[in-house]
């Protein structure tokens, strides 16, 4: 089996997010890093090679995103994949999720994997749907926010909670599944996986290179337009309390609870 | 033609609030465009009352479509196929699970632009713009739509639920072919309750735990302060716990749990996530507890603690009793 894991860089969760108000992007500068979510992709792909119920060929890290982007790729290499894909093309700034999907798969239908897995969402985007975008390319069958999946050969049992419960779906690969954060617990890179991380073959990909069409891609080419960001409405600012003496704040708790007959 | 086309999900012979929703809003935006509102259901044997009933809601036609339930793939099947022959201009969802993906999927089919998480829709030189809140929502993006179809997919509770309809839609059948790949999915078991029936809806107050508690055992932090607030308090939980086994389904607030609106909403070791924040935004007072002092859930409380839940809540415990008994 070969398993391609979708990954990303974001802005870390550490800085603030803002808006680039002359372009009416986000603002992608600053620290970045692997969208945590997508260690739990990852984390899922090594379970499967290592649980042993299928064998796995490959395990392939792709990321579409600027230059920068390798850090991820690094980082998710380190995490267990044994290879990269990097698209990147300054056609590409600025895709909307459905032009991003349609990229993405692009790049996968060159690797034809029996898998493809995705976090549930990325911590600057929150789309929580480009596994279903990817998928309807692929003409795959895909599922999001997996907690449990049991790997046979050609098949997949899928556990996800939705609207009414649990459901448990069977799926035939390929197909592109992405996960939840409670599937698993990723591990931390070892130091020699950190160090040996850029060793690893990293593939660098453009627009022309995969035969995208270029007028599919891109802010100006993206159907869902922003016309602009404007602030929410202000909500008044609640009370704050820094616990320092902790009978003191559960007094001050009790008070404000009692003003409002909530006792 | 402006037409509006809303998916309506269903279950167990019931609709679902947020797609009642996504029918009132629908019908009230395509009232200002000039044009209708349909709504779509596909299942397996839809009862034709069910489907006629969201005329109430302002539909004024119901396609019914037999095919799988409870699967996204099926439904773009039948979307993308109704959508070639109405000529609808767009595709509207309410909030939940499936609704993103079937929408996501149906942007990939027809090349549409997609929107999600939507708090709001008007209308402007006769199309449709969509506000959604991004960056935790700090900020909210204004999206307009640049293809033959706009696909709006709103948050959980963002469209109000209205009866102005004129009563019983009429409903027509809907043949449309399974792709592929909708064939390859097949539902095993569907809402399977995990954990015990508890009942928390009718609760003025409710003491929610999350991740921060560390442990399944900590939940007892929780019942122990419902128990001192008294009868008309109860307990929930945020989705991280739930599917950790720490605590019941039954007692989930969110975007794929419950909405509910008590008099105290007090959050223990929960970060605020956005899926969580829709199921409870309405509470008259919101009070949270956690350690990190930039945690979101802080953005929208009333009250905010930041203190190690561990330390605060076992003395909480104590003087909510004694102040309740004196
Ligand atoms: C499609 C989709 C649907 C979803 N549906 C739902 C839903 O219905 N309901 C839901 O709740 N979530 C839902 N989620 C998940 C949601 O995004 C969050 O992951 C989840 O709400 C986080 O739960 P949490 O706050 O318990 O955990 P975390 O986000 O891990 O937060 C734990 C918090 O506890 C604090 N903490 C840790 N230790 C202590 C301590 N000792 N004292 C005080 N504070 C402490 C931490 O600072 C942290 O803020 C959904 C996600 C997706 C993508
Ligand atoms: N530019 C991208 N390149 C590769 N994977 C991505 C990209 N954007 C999103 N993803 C994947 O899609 C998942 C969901 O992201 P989103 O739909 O943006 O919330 C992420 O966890 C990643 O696995």
């Amino acid at each position: 089996m070969k398993i391609c894991v979708l990954v990303k860089e974001v802005p870390d969760a550490a800085v603030e997010k803002r808006i680039d108000s002359s372009t009416g992007r986000m603002d992608r500068s600053g620290e970045k890093n692997l969208n945590p979510y997508d260690t739990h992709a990852i984390e899922a792909a090594m379970q499967i090679r290592e649980g042993g119920s299928v064998p796995v060929d490959e395990i392939v890290a792709v990321t579409m995103g600027p230059e920068s982007a390798v850090r991820a790729l690094h980082k998710a290499v380190s995490l267990g994949a044994d290879r990269s894909v990097h698209l990147t093309d300054p056609l590409l700034a600025g895709s909307d999720v459905a032009a991003t999907g349609y990229a993405l798969a692009e790049t996968l239908k060159r690797e034809q994997p029996d898998l493809v897995l995705l976090g549930q969402q990325s911590d600057d985007g929150e789309c929580y749907t480009i596994g279903a975008v990817v998928a309807e390319h692929l003409g795959m069958p895909s599922l999001t926010q997996v907690i449990k999946m049991d790997v046979t050969d050609g098949s997949l049992r899928c556990e996800r909670q939705a609207e009414y419960g649990y459901d448990t779906v069977e799926v035939s690969t390929p197909a592109v599944i992405s996960v939840g954060d409670a599937i698993n617990e990723p591990r931390y890179p070892s130091l020699k996986a950190i160090m040996g991380a850029k060793k690893k073959p990293l593939q660098t990909l453009s627009v022309a290179d995969l035969g995208i069409d270029a007028n599919r891609v891109g802010g100006e080419h993206s159907a869902a337009h922003w016309l602009s960001v404007k602030a929410p409405p202000q909500k008044a600012a609640g009370v704050m309390i820094e616990d320092e003496d902790t009978a003191e704040t559960v007094e001050k708790i009790i008070a404000w609870l009692d003003e409002r007959k909530l006792l | 033609m402006p037409d509006i086309l809303v998916y309506a999900l269903h279950y167990e012979g019931a609709i679902n609030k947020n797609s009642l929703g996504a029918v009132s809003e629908g019908a009230r935006l395509a009232d200002q465009l000039g044009g209708k509102a349909h709504a779509i259901l596909v299942g397996e044997g839809v009862p034709d009352d069910l489907a006629a009933s969201l005329g109430a809601y302002g539909a004024s036609r119901v396609l019914v479509a037999e095919g799988p339930e409870g699967l996204a793939q099926p439904v773009v099947d039948a979307m993308a196929q109704a959508i070639a022959a109405g000529g609808y201009s767009y595709a509207l969802f309410g909030g939940g699970l499936l609704g993103f993906e079937i929408g996501a999927g149906l942007a990939a089919r027809l090349s549409a632009g997609v929107a999600m998480e939507v708090t709001g829709v008007r209308v402007e030189g006769g199309k449709l713009i969509a506000e959604r809140p991004i960056l935790g929502d700090s900020a909210i993006s204004e999206i307009e739509f640049r293809s033959e179809v706009g696909i709006v997919i709103g948050r959980l509770n963002a469209f109000e639920t209205k009866q102005t309809g004129a009563g019983a839609a009429p409903v027509e059948h809907l043949s449309f072919e399974l792709s592929e790949h909708a064939k390859r999915a097949k539902m095993v078991s569907r809402g399977e309750q995990r954990g015990a029936d508890v009942d928390i809806e009718g609760a003025d107050i409710l003491v929610a735990g999350g991740r921060g508690l560390g442990k399944a055992e900590a939940f007892e932090l929780c019942e122990n302060l419902a128990k001192a607030f008294g009868n008309n308090a109860a307990v929930a939980a945020t989705r991280a716990v739930v599917d950790a086994g720490w605590y019941p389904y039954a007692a989930q607030i969110g975007q794929t749990g419950k909405t509910v609106a008590p008099k105290l909403y007090l959050a223990a070791g929960i970060s605020g996530a956005i899926q969580h924040k829709v199921g409870m935004q309405a509470s008259e007072n919101i009070v949270a507890i956690n350690k990190d002092a930039n945690a979101p859930i802080f953005e929208f409380s009333d009250l905010g603690i930041v203190g190690d839940l561990h330390k605060i809540m076992p003395k909480l415990i104590d003087a909510v009793k004694a102040k309740r008994e004196s």
